[in-house]
């Protein structure tokens, strides 16, 4: 009994130790990343997979990467597309998504891409709970 | 380039939102399972519903 709660107490001191906040970051800027730092690696792969894969099908589609915001919608969209951390820049820095959208595919492509984005935040944010224990597993 | 129909596209948002949303509102893997089921039946579900709808509305 005294065992098992000096293993409990010593593993939630372990999780507590260190910056709470890098499960987030790295979480969003890396798909899967905080997950990974949690040594959730089942779950950080398969968030990885997903968004890494939403992503790049939404660039193969010709999908917009918006690279500033001129109205309301556009800055929607940034926002959308700057949850995809890390991924967002290489496929800015690569030129990726810089042809403005002309048939419906690409339209899809545009909203793949941002949908991406917005999964990773709430991938990010998953991590981060689990980092400071407001999720229990 | 790669030009899905519009099903093929939905059904891969579908996969893959339902992915994360199955891991991340839910605690034990059954229940993610479960949770992500859930979640691409609600998609494809009420994109097929809608769809109908609006088959009939524009008749």
């Amino acid at each position: 009994m005294g065992t098992a709660a000096n293993k409990a107490a010593g593993a939630a001191k372990n999780t507590n130790q260190g910056f709470v906040y890098l499960p987030l970051i790295a979480g969003w800027l890396v798909p899967g990343a905080g997950h990974f730092l949690l040594r959730k690696w089942g779950r950080g792969t398969l968030l990885a997979v997903s968004i890494i894969a939403l992503y790049v099908l939404g660039l193969a589609m010709d999908g917009k990467l918006y690279s500033s915001a001129q109205d309301i919608l556009a800055l929607l969209g940034l926002a959308g597309d700057l949850g995809n951390g890390l991924l967002y820049f290489v496929g800015r820095m690569m030129g990726l998504g810089g042809d403005p959208v002309q048939f419906t595919v690409a339209d899809y492509g545009t909203k793949f891409i941002e949908f991406a984005g917005l999964l990773n935040v709430i991938a990010a944010i998953d991590a981060h709970n689990l980092r400071t224990g407001r999720k229990q597993s | 380039m790669i030009r899905p129909s519009h099903f093929t596209a939905l059904l891969l948002v579908a996969i893959f939102a339902s992915t994360v949303f199955g891991i991340t509102m839910r605690d034990t893997p059954r229940r993610m399972l479960r949770y992500g089921l859930y979640c691409f039946t609600l998609f494809v579900g009420s994109a097929i519903v809608l769809s109908w709808v609006m088959y009939f509305i524009a008749r």
